[in-house]
């Protein structure tokens, strides 16, 4: 499946990349098969999002798609169907923080 | 011609400083990685072109740049263009990966030091304060970081792994975090012995290996720390910066949370030389560049109150090892003024004569073309100044 992703902005810089990216992911599209097609192809990425041994979310980045926060589902549930489809593109956030 | 070239690690991004030799030009680019926290930048001593910087965030973990064009372009090692288009395999993107080494071959996997509660507390991965490249080889590169060990990478920087007999010597579960965590900030690598390597930590002390890095001890005899129970012991020493001069590597000098504290026997016992100094608690310490027995320190008023005594800026310079210091005030600040310096903001260059360099937490960077008599900003407006690091260009 061809999925879209929207990085936050310095993980955008960091990756060298402009706007939405298009990403062809396994199925079933879950948090866990998203993350590591962008880690595939954008190695700089690795340990940014997630943790390098125990692939888990770090604490400020959140995961949002179809105007839900998913960033507490289990990594292997799978995504909606909009996303999944491409027709609506899975959010990685840096979560709002200081003042 | 010689030129020389301030690398200057902010809170909000990375500055380069050009400076032609009589060091009156200036040319600033930057921010580099804009927005994250850049603690730490460093050339390589064999190659200069060769650059290694620490970013950070909060948010997104730890990177680690390199610049193999003396800082015009950046990549975390092992992703360039050229890497990501080998067809031979995906690069791994190992390069801010930092695993603490609990191994069995360590013969010793720690797991704990002490919190804040005096309780055993995890080892966990923050950041990396400090980026020392080799003196021979320059993909090989060690990296000091918070919760305090020893990384090393011979790859240039894309791998890493822990020297662990640092942590695993006796003492680890007994080192506990400072304000600013529990960071390794300091590596002096000795110019004359290769296996030997001096570190400290904010706040467990300073520590030497004298086999490469397998096996370790303390080194703070002669510390007095009344912020301790036992003021006297082995470890707990919240030592903030430790400097040397290659040509006297048994010569060592600490700036300690207070006490400004010299050995003449590679740490194996220190004695006071904070003399005249207005206070003796500071975090940066440097040597001359053709002094051996010159160093400044930057006097701050106490551990709470992070600015200058009286709100002057002054560097205090001493001609005679410590002891008897003087103020060195033209061209700072010598009233209303807040600032502070942190531990890896102060650095020299080795022209004729000696510059001498220093951040601060207001965004300034100040240059002495003096040796320290007079002082100009470079620039006065950045970001806060976590790290200034000056490479002299032949």
């Amino acid at each position: 499946m061809t999925i879209r992703v929207i990085l936050p902005p310095h993980l955008r810089t960091l990756a060298r990349v402009d706007g939405e990216l298009e990403l062809r992911v396994k199925t079933p599209v879950s948090q866990r098969a998203v993350l590591d097609a962008i880690e595939a192809k954008y190695p700089m990425l690795r340990g940014t999002i997630r943790d390098h041994v125990t692939q888990l979310r770090r604490p400020m980045v959140r995961f949002f798609a179809c105007g839900e926060d998913l960033s507490h589902e289990s990594p292997d549930t799978p995504l909606p169907d909009a996303i999944a489809s491409g027709s609506e593109p899975f959010l990685i956030i840096g979560a709002i923080a200081g003042g | 011609m010689s030129k020389v070239r301030v690398l200057v690690g902010t809170r909000k991004g990375a500055f380069i400083l050009t400076g032609d030799g009589a060091r009156k030009r200036w040319k600033v680019s930057g921010p580099h990685f804009a927005g994250w926290e850049i603690y730490h930048m460093k050339g390589s001593p064999v190659n200069p072109d060769r650059i290694y910087a620490s970013q950070t965030s909060g948010w997104f973990g730890q990177i680690i740049q390199r610049s193999d064009d003396a800082g015009k372009t950046w990549n975390t090692p092992g992703s360039s263009p050229e890497e990501l288009k080998n067809t031979d395999g995906m690069t791994k993107g190992e390069s801010n990966k930092f695993v603490y080494d609990a191994s069995p071959e360590t013969g010793k996997p720690l797991t704990t030091h002490q919190w804040y509660d005096g309780t055993q507390h995890p080892w966990e991965f923050k950041r990396v304060w400090h980026l020392e490249p080799s003196l021979h080889e320059p993909d090989h590169v060690y990296a000091g970081v918070e919760d305090a060990a020893l990384f090393e990478s011979k790859n240039g920087g894309k791998s890493w792994h822990e020297l662990a007999g640092l942590r695993g010597s006796d003492t680890g579960p007994k080192w506990q975090p400072g304000a600013g965590g529990m960071c390794l900030h300091t590596i002096l690598l000795d110019p004359k012995n290769p296996n030997r390597i001096s570190i400290a930590i904010s706040a467990a002390g300073a520590f030497r290996t004298d086999d490469g890095g397998k096996t370790w001890k303390p080194i703070n005899r002669g510390l007095h720390s009344q912020y301790i129970p036992d003021p006297n012991a082995e470890v707990g020493h919240c030592v903030h910066r430790i400097a040397l001069h290659p040509s006297r590597p048994n010569t060592l000098f600490m700036q300690k949370h207070w006490d400004v504290m010299r050995s003449d026997d590679a740490g194996d016992s220190w004695h006071e030389v904070s003399g005249n100094l207005p206070s003796d608690f500071g975090f940066p310490i440097d040597v001359h560049a053709h002094e051996p027995e010159t160093i400044y320190v930057v006097p701050i008023k106490s551990d709470s109150e992070h600015y200058p005594p009286s709100s002057r800026l002054r560097v205090y310079r001493s001609r005679s090892g410590g002891n008897e210091w003087e103020a060195q005030t033209k061209g700072l600040p010598q009233r209303n003024c807040y600032v502070n310096v942190l531990r890896d903001a102060m650095s020299v260059d080795s022209l004729e004569p000696c510059g001498v360099y220093f951040g601060t937490t207001g965004g300034q960077v100040y240059a002495s073309a003096d040796a320290g008599d007079s002082w100009k900003p470079i620039v006065r407006d950045l970001p806060a100044v976590l790290s200034v690091e000056v490479q002299t260009l032949k």
